[in-house]
């Protein structure tokens, strides 16, 4: 016998079910007056610094079908490259900009929109600076586990050239899963969550 | 707030995701998950700042009875009916650390197992005083607790006769994007709970005893609510045991 580490083990995840809206966006479901607003729904104000962008797209099916009844989540780092967080020590982010942003598909097209501004590069833990990018997160009604991506910007070919997540994906032509549509400052990005343009998903 | 080590907030990468423990993504006896499953490999990758951070969530951000969803959605005077009862908890990390300003926002169906959206199709009534959702934050322990009302189970569409345990859906967010975890919690006792096939897809057994919440007799209020406990455990991280590294790590 040896010491026993003592680790618990993760919660196991659950799907989020066909009523996420309900818990997480009450107001966009229709349920209004328990809370003010939805959280995540606004990242900018007037005094946030950095390039205005928004970002659509939708969560598509096997069948090729946009999902009406997902959640998505997004992080990111602010036009500077900093992270609105305690756990950032590089230096203080824009106070007036959360970073995070959550939308639901919506009920008729299956749309998912945010207003945020362009994030800056942050580097990786060897000081290599990655491309300028947003996590995702997805959950919905048949995912089992939220599924974590990355979206980055069209418009920067030499930092998504060296970008090393990028430069992580084997197969070539699924890096392009992960760069958006779209031109400045209106981009579009699909997630497709199965068949030939399935979107390279992250365990990270 | 976050986990401090002499003071500062954590920077290490989270545990790798143990993916036997969670259910995969492709569970054809959930029929909803076979067009959305991915069907290729995950891309691996130790995290970067861009995972082991997050935002904080403030206690200012919460309203008076956002924990108590027998009287959010309620008319003044009245509430909503059922079974009154408290589930409460702690927040802790693999590491079995506190994780204290933990994001927790719950939602469920009403006593007679219907929910108040507008694709419910259930012919069980609407409770007019139900709402069906709620948040709190943990506390410097790592600890939250909500009222609410016992939900009921409820039919679903995916075999012949399918039915859902009754149960509380969760949201947790800790202190990492990567920490981001939806799941259910069930009560102690239910029978329904071996028979869902969204229970049943997590292969582990003992995975699934970690979602139901014992009758916690201790803590029931008398003449008032029965109380429940149910712990949840996020990822851990990893100790940042040499700082020679300017940034990022
Ligand atoms: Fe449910």
């Amino acid at each position: 016998m040896v010491q026993d580490l003592g680790y618990l083990k993760e919660t196991a995840s659950q799907t989020a079910g066909p009523y996420v809206h309900i818990g997480l966006t009450p107001n966009f479901c229709g349920i209004p007056g328990i809370y003010e607003s939805d959280l995540g729904s606004a990242m900018v104000n007037d005094k946030t610094r950095g390039e205005r962008v928004t970002v659509t797209g939708r969560v598509i099916d096997g069948a090729g079908v946009p999902l009406k009844d997902a959640l998505v989540e997004i992080w990111q780092a602010d036009a500077a490259g900093l992270y609105n967080s305690p756990s950032e020590r590089r230096g203080t982010a824009d106070p007036n900009f959360t970073g995070w942003g959550r939308c639901p598909t919506g009920a008729e097209d299956g749309v998912f929109t945010f207003k945020t501004v362009k994030p800056g590069r942050v580097p990786v833990s060897d000081g290599r600076l990655m491309a300028p990018h947003i996590t995702f997160w997805i959950v919905a009604r048949g995912i089992n586990l939220g599924l974590h991506t990355r979206m980055y910007f069209p418009d920067e070919p030499a930092a998504n050239a060296e970008d090393p997540l990028l430069c992580r994906i084997e197969h070539r032509h699924r890096a392009e899963t992960l760069v958006a549509g779209g031109t400045a400052p209106n981009y579009l990005f699909d997630i497709h969550l199965q068949g030939e343009k399935e979107t390279v998903f992250l365990d990270i | 707030m976050s986990n401090r080590d002499n003071g500062r907030p954590e920077t290490g990468a989270f545990f790798p995701r143990d993916r036997g423990w969670h259910p995969p993504a492709f569970t054809p006896s959930y029929k909803t998950s076979v067009l959305r499953s991915p069907q290729k490999a995950l891309l691996s990758l130790d995290g970067t700042i861009s995972e082991i951070t997050g935002p904080v969530f403030g206690h200012s951000m919460l309203g008076e009875l956002d924990n108590d969803l027998i009287h959010n959605f309620a008319k003044p005077g009245e509430s909503a009916i059922g079974e009154r009862i408290i589930v409460h908890g702690r927040v802790l990390d693999e590491r079995g650390r506190a994780v204290p300003g933990a994001l927790l926002e719950f939602w469920q169906a009403n006593a007679g197992g219907r929910y108040r959206h507008k694709k419910e199709s259930y012919l069980a009534a609407l409770d007019p005083n139900f709402g069906g959702c709620g948040r709190t934050i943990t506390d410097e322990n790592g600890y939250y607790c909500f009222r609410t009302i016992k939900p009921g189970p409820y039919p679903w569409p995916n075999g012949v006769n399918d039915w859902r345990p009754a149960h509380i859906h969760f949201s947790i967010f800790g202190h990492g994007f990567a920490q981001r975890l939806i799941t259910q919690m069930y009560f102690e006792g239910d029978p329904m709970i071996w028979k869902c096939p969204i229970v049943g897809t997590i292969p582990d057994r003992r995975a699934i005893e970690q979602l139901i919440a014992p009758l916690d007799w201790a803590n029931t209020i008398p003449m008032d609510a029965r109380a429940y406990k149910f712990d949840i455990v996020l990822r851990g991280r990893r100790s940042t045991f040499f700082e020679n590294r300017p940034e990022g790590n």
